[in-house]
């Protein structure tokens, strides 16, 4: 096929669409080939794999749940969650290990914005290797330890991914700060001593559930204490779907998630249009 | 020769702020003692290149700030050194105190309560800085252990009156600090007190 004429080199570039590859998103997402049984396929809002060394972002809106998947046991996603109507609130590491008492991430625990609310609840959780403590890679840690960690190479660093996903929304670096990761471990020692416990192997997944409208921002990359000395890092699977009744059916009894909720629904509700009942 | 150049008294509860020039030393005096001091470190070049807890974590792999300890920034640079300490670890974990988590820690009734993230709001704008600006911080002084099951929070403090630490600027450094106000937890003894900042020049 000639690309030597404008005509040769269109009908060229039109015969490369329909490909499949294994890391990719699928549109409209209702058309995933690989919906798990307790999802009804034909509601998918979002269904992609993210190669390792990459990121994906997207707007979510309140209600969806959105579930992550450590296809190979050697993913490693990194999140940070910024409110979309309000980007100025977002996601406080801080907060969220310190309100529900609680440095490890699993099911019922919440994902708190720097307001007292919550972006997201964990509601269902296969995995239970996660880490609130280190955050991402950087470019000058990716260098030491793999040799390079440009966007371009081949083991890209988070900050660099995150700085991209951010940039996507007309975010700067500076909104980005502290993230958790998710489907790599690790856990302190008593004197504050940190060691990885790597992944839970192939198929682990994390369901969010998100309560207000949020800017997701997903980098997958290596933990800045994997152990490998190469750079692996397997795709992450994404799917999302509607589940607005989930939020009237929250798996978290602790009065400071119940607050919470509150503070969350408070804001919501106030931000209503009285005439129309949408969000302003 | 050293020689002191600023050496200030903050007030319970107060914020504080000022620029440590690349070689100077600064310490911090927990007058009382168990006073944490909420702090965070900018360059002073370029407020961007600022102090991640946990860029500062990964880098020693380990949850406690000490003597030997580099405070890092986001792209893993050092900003500041703990070059002595006298307490032996420190928090980077517990973030700053806010009305807004406050209501969630221990009830509505403590919105209008004074809190860290107020102390940073104002005098970061002093510089410029706004609420984007502010990351998880460091609390100097306080108690935060993580059990073997996850379960943390802030428990009685190990410091004393006069205990000391020193942190040597490796750039020049915008040092931002609130006075913590909080009285709901132990982290100050439940009774906010002053704390005296040195700088020594070299």
């Amino acid at each position: 096929m000639t690309t030597a004429t404008t005509k040769g080199a269109r009908d060229h570039a039109r015969s490369q669409a329909g490909q499949i590859t294994d890391s990719m998103p699928v549109l409209p997402a209702s058309n995933w080939p690989w919906t798990p049984s307790d999802i009804p396929a034909s509601t998918l809002i979002w269904a992609e794999t993210i190669p390792g060394g990459r990121y994906a972002t997207k707007v979510l809106g309140r209600g969806t749940r959105l579930r992550l998947t450590d296809v190979t046991g050697s993913g490693c996603l990194g999140i940070v969650l910024l409110r979309a109507d309000a980007p100025w609130e977002r996601l406080n590491v801080a907060d969220t290990v310190k309100v529900p008492w609680q440095a490890y991430l699993g099911t019922g625990h919440p994902l708190l914005s720097d307001q007292g609310r919550v972006l997201a609840t964990v509601v269902a959780d296969s995995s239970g290797h996660h880490d609130t403590f280190c955050g991402t890679s950087t470019l000058t840690a990716n260098a030491a330890k793999y040799g390079a960690g440009e966007l371009y190479s081949a083991s890209p660093a988070g900050r660099e991914l995150f700085t991209l996903a951010a940039a996507k929304h007309g975010l700067a670096p500076r909104d980005i700060g502290p993230s958790v990761s998710f489907f790599h471990g690790i856990r302190a020692e008593v004197d504050g001593a940190l060691r990885s416990i790597g992944t839970a192997g192939p198929g682990a997944a994390v369901d969010l559930l998100i309560h207000l409208p949020v800017i997701a921002l997903l980098v997958n990359t290596a933990h800045p204490l994997d152990p490998s000395d190469t750079f692996d890092t397997g795709p992450v699977q994404v799917l999302a779907w509607p589940a607005p009744a989930e939020l009237a059916d929250l798996p978290n009894t602790d009065p400071e998630y119940q607050r919470a909720v509150l503070n969350t629904e408070d804001a919501w509700a106030a931000a209503q249009d009285a005439e129309t009942g949408k969000s302003q | 020769m050293t020689h002191t150049i600023l050496d200030e008294v903050v007030p319970a509860r107060a914020p504080w702020s000022a620029v440590v020039a690349a070689g100077d030393v600064l310490t911090i005096i927990d007058l009382k003692g168990n006073q944490a001091v909420d702090t965070l470190l900018y360059s002073a070049a370029d407020t961007g290149v600022r102090y991640s807890a946990q860029a500062t974590i990964a880098a020693q792999s380990n949850l406690f700030l000490r003597s030997g300890t580099v405070l890092r920034a986001e792209d893993g640079s050092a900003l500041m050194t703990i070059v002595e300490d006298e307490l032996g670890s420190h928090d980077t974990i517990g973030g700053a105190c806010s009305q807004e988590s406050n209501t969630l820690r221990y009830g509505h009734h403590t919105k209008h309560q004074h809190a860290c993230v107020e102390n940073f709001l104002l005098e970061g704008a002093k510089w410029g800085l706004g609420k984007r600006d502010l990351v998880s911080n460091i609390n100097f002084y306080m108690n935060v252990p993580v059990d073997e099951d996850g379960t943390l929070g802030i428990v009685d403090g190990l410091s004393a009156p006069g205990k000391k630490i020193k942190l040597r600027a490796e750039v020049d450094t915008l040092v931002l600090v609130s006075n913590c106000p909080q009285i709901n937890n132990p982290c100050n003894g439940f009774d906010p007190t002053p704390v005296r900042m040195t700088v020594e020049s070299a």
